[in-house]
């Protein structure tokens, strides 16, 4: 391998597969006894390929990534082989195994600000594969290093290079932070690249580059990618071939074609039917009118501003920058945009938890500027929060049945009879069973946590419900759930609600109405399918070209789109 | 996962089944020293041959500086007073002072923790302030000067116990309130508790019912290793003679200052029994806390190896988990 040098056609590499997994069990000791987190999985990477692994938490595909590169943790035994050019990493010795990570396989974790150490620069963490794999018994010497970094961080497309090897990882963006990663993982030449979900912690428009770059390695020096994740569109934009684990086994094998096209499996079939579809299934298909026009308006902010201050002498950062908008009783607005560009700031200034820093906001007829805690009390109760992760937003001391209560018993005067007569309906509402109302938040699963969440927010009627990112912590068929049983509540109840949501496929679903941020500034708000359809904004178009839909041949033409619309 | 029993979720009870090899040991030999000194303390008048003051019975005075045999198991003291009785009367001292200071310091602490942590602002910032002022004093001085303030040189047993309880908690209070202040910061942040107040709960009732609790479980925790620290500031105070007079109560401390010219003489049970007293009751309870910590904190937790529950004969997890993991748990698992 080491005289393959990064010219080497992906032939060169040929002679059997790149990994070869036989049989891999693995099991984990834990406080309630063994997990079999791997059960019993085969599969092999050919030279160029790439194969995705699909499945969602608890999968198992995870633990199998982490095994090709020996990284389990002390209380996990694995069984079984896993071959790499020849070697079982399973078996052998540690120091074997460290010249094969780096040299013959390297990793691309998920979030790249925690990856890389942020004392050191790029040029040193990419430069530090190399001296640890001394090649012909010497090793590099500081000049030699660093032109290796620079010429790496050349490939991942960074932009000057030579200066850039210098810098820290804070002076980076996301996006290439991640492209360093993939630098240092590329440093040595790997015939084999492990990335557990490599573009999971990234933002829509920046995950298209990061797929780009990987296509773009494969063509060029033929490297083999295992890819991660459970999202079906990035499966669908990148991945030769599909394997879908559930619970430690391989369900299914195909080539993606195929899997998306004829999928086998029952459970591949309900997999990739949850899977939110852009341009499908939305709630504003048809319409042409906005819903809510002549309804009493509930929300409305104009040249809303919303300052987080700043350290002693810096200027604060402005979150929200002048939006104006209106939410009317019964609609459901839909808030999508990328990380940072004030969503959820927006959503939490109208449930009071954030103060405005200027412009107006009036919900419900009162003035948040200036809002005092005391006046503003006797109007909580009209509205109700369901916050992003459901595991964190119960008290893991009470029951679900005080939890939903809890309102019932701050704003009303009832019976104890009546408190739990109404939680029982409220749980039916949710079609929870009534005997959760006994159990606590952990023995529920993530999907029941969050319809029990909705149903605390719905208490006490409110007139106005804020969802921030209620099912971006949810897997892909739990959240098709929730999001049913949302769009369901929504019709009997009539509600209005804000919508935040990172993910424009999940918002269409769901809005009659949406506004696009960016960077605090509300950029296009229109009729749902109208946005997604037929975007005007030039951010608009990007962010909604970028996102990958779950059908391999559609988003085989979107990324030429997405080509022509970047490029262009 | 079956529902545990309210006992086997018990602070001490749970880590002992949790517990594996080293740690385990470590667990068992720290409540054994732990339960026998609690037990000496309690049932101390029926073991003691004597009491605490006494130095002579029936047939007359006690021998002084005597060999430890015969109707002295462990000798006696230059004053006369056996050994054996003040070593177990000692252990009653001991725990009183234990049980008056940490409760004082816990119930103090955890209150001025809540409220600051919470509320933050001003008062945050005061307490915070008054706290590392007295962290940043030497701590046995500290409790020297408190206890000449609160006896008043006087020397009566609650007087002597409550000087060095209280002289104890000074010194704890601090601690109490920096753990559950910075618990409390956390948890404010929390998004459980931001519903709370989404709802319209009230401050004290978001503090109640919301954070008090959950901001409360490494107590149990603190508390051990804090009553072992008690133990020494008490052994200290009365080796330096601010403790408790041999007439009101026996105490440890006091008996080692008083076998320090003994020591020199060969006379060696003296200073040995109360000494290894303090020693093995320490041990006891920091042998309790330092494996709580470990075995709080999953990282530092040693686990059976994967498989070994199948062998027949293991005592916990019995069979091998065969049927699929419930959603719930693997889905916490995932999130965790």
């Amino acid at each position: 391998m080491s005289e393959n040098t990064t010219t080497a056609a992906p032939a060169a590499r040929a002679g059997g597969p790149v990994l070869d997994i036989e049989h891999l069990k693995v099991t984990f000791a834990t406080d309630a006894g063994d997990v079999r987190a791997v059960k019993d999985v085969s599969l092999q990477v050919e030279p160029g390929e790439v194969l995705a692994i699909v499945g969602e938490s608890g999968s198992g595909k995870t633990v199998t990534a982490k095994t090709i590169l020996g990284l389990l943790p002390e209380t996990a035994i694995s069984s079984g082989t896993v071959l790499i050019r020849g070697n079982n990493v399973i078996s052998v010795s540690a120091e074997k195994l460290r010249r094969i990570r780096g040299e013959d396989v390297a990793m691309v974790f998920q979030e790249p600000s925690t990856a890389l150490n942020p004392v050191y620069t790029v040029g040193w963490q990419i430069a530090e594969g190399l001296r640890a794999h001394a090649r012909d018994g010497k090793k590099p010497g500081k000049k030699q290093a660093r032109d290796l970094a620079v010429e790496a961080l050349r490939k991942v497309g960074i932009p000057e290079p030579e200066r850039r090897v210098d810098y820290y990882p804070h002076q980076f963006s996301g996006g290439q932070k991640q492209r360093v990663v993939i630098a240092a993982a590329l440093a040595l030449n790997p015939g084999l690249i492990v990335a557990d979900e490599p573009t999971t912690a990234l933002d829509v428009t920046v995950q298209a580059e990061i797929l780009e770059l990987l296509r773009d390695l494969r063509d060029r020096y033929g490297t083999s990618i295992v890819l991660i994740t459970h999202n079906m569109g990035v499966v669908a934009d990148l991945a030769d071939r599909v394997v879908v684990m559930y619970q430690g086994d391989v369900v299914e094998e195909a080539p993606a074609a195929r899997l998306f096209a004829a999928p086998q499996q029952d459970y591949t079939k309900k997999l990739l039917a949850a899977v939110p579809h852009l341009g499908r299934n939305s709630a504003s298909a048809g319409v042409t009118e906005r819903a809510g026009r002549n309804a009493e308006v509930l929300v409305e902010a104009r040249n809303l501003l919303i300052e987080y201050p700043g350290r002693l002498g810096s200027p604060g950062f402005r979150a929200v920058d002048g939006v104006s908008f209106s939410i009317s009783a019964g609609e459901v607005y839909g808030l999508v945009g990328e990380s940072g560009s004030g969503k959820t700031t927006i959503g939490r200034a109208i449930a009071g938890l954030t103060r405005i820093s200027g412009g107006s906001l009036k919900v419900l007829g009162y003035e948040m500027l200036g809002f005092k805690e005391r006046t503003f009390k006797p109007l909580r109760k009209d509205i109700g929060f369901v916050f992003q992760d459901p595991a964190a937003s119960f008290n893991p001391h009470l029951s679900i049945g005080d939890c939903v209560a809890e309102p019932i018993l701050i704003h009303e005067d009832r019976s104890p009879a009546s408190v739990r007569q109404r939680v029982a309906e409220l749980l039916d509402a949710v079609q929870l069973p009534a005997e959760y109302a006994e159990r606590f938040p952990h023995e529920l699963s993530g999907g029941q946590r969050q319809r029990a969440s909705l149903a605390r927010s719905l208490a006490l009627n409110p007139k106005l419900l804020i969802a921030d990112e209620p099912t971006s912590a949810l897997d892909v068929s739990v959240q098709a759930k929730v999001l049913e049983l949302f769009r369901d509540i929504q019709a009997e109840f009539g509600f209005a609600a804000l919508f935040v949501s990172h993910d424009l496929a999940v918002v269409d679903m769901l809005s009659d109405w949406v506004g696009v941020l960016y960077k605090g500034k509300l950029v296009e708000q229109g009729i749902g399918s109208q946005v997604m359809g037929n975007p005007q904004d030039a951010y608009t178009k990007r962010l909604i070209a970028s996102l990958p839909v779950p059908d391999p041949q559609e988003q085989a033409a979107r990324r030429e789109a997405h080509r022509a619309l970047v490029g262009g | 996962m079956a529902k545990q029993s309210l006992i086997g979720r018990l602070p001490v009870i749970s880590h002992l089944n949790k517990s594996v090899g080293l740690q385990r040991g470590m667990l068992i030999t720290g409540l054994v020293l732990s339960g026998l000194f609690i037990l000496t303390a309690i049932f101390g008048p029926l073991i003691a041959p004597y009491s605490f003051n006494q130095i002579g019975d029936a047939n007359g005075n006690f021998p002084a500086q005597a060999a430890p045999g015969g109707t002295h198991l462990w000798g006696t003291t230059v004053g006369g007073y056996d050994v054996f009785s003040r070593v177990v009367w000692g252990a009653q001292t001991a725990l009183e002072v234990i049980v008056v200071a940490v409760i004082m310091s816990i119930f103090i602490g955890v209150a001025l923790g809540l409220l600051s942590g919470y509320l933050g602002g001003w008062l945050d910032r005061i307490l915070v302030v008054v706290a590392d002022a007295i962290y940043a004093f030497p701590t046995l001085l500290l409790a020297i000067v408190m206890s000449i303030v609160i006896s008043r040189g006087q020397s009566s047993l609650w007087g002597g116990i409550f000087s060095a309880a209280i002289s104890i908690t000074v010194v704890f209070i601090p601690q109490y309130f920096r753990v559950i202040r910075a618990e409390t910061i956390r948890l404010k942040a929390e998004p459980f508790v931001e519903s709370a107040k989404v709802v319209g709960a009230s401050n004290l009732r978001i503090m109640s019912r919301h954070i008090y609790k959950n901001a409360t479980r490494t107590l149990p925790l603190i508390f051990t290793l804090n009553a072992s620290e008690a133990i020494q500031t008490l052994a200290a105070l009365g080796f330096l003679g601010f403790g408790i007079e041999p007439t009101s109560a026996a105490e440890w401390g006091f008996d080692l200052n008083k076998a320090l010219a003994d020591a020199t003489a060969g006379i060696w049970w003296t200073g040995i029994f109360p000494g290894a007293a303090i020693a093995l009751t320490v041990l006891g309870l920091t042998l309790v806390g330092e494996s709580m910590n470990d075995l709080n904190d999953p990282r530092l937790r040693g686990r059976r190896r994967a498989g070994s529950a199948q062998k027949p004969g293991a005592q916990k997890g019995g069979p091998a988990v065969q049927a699929p993991q419930p959603a719930a748990d693997a889905e916490a698992r995932n999130q965790a």
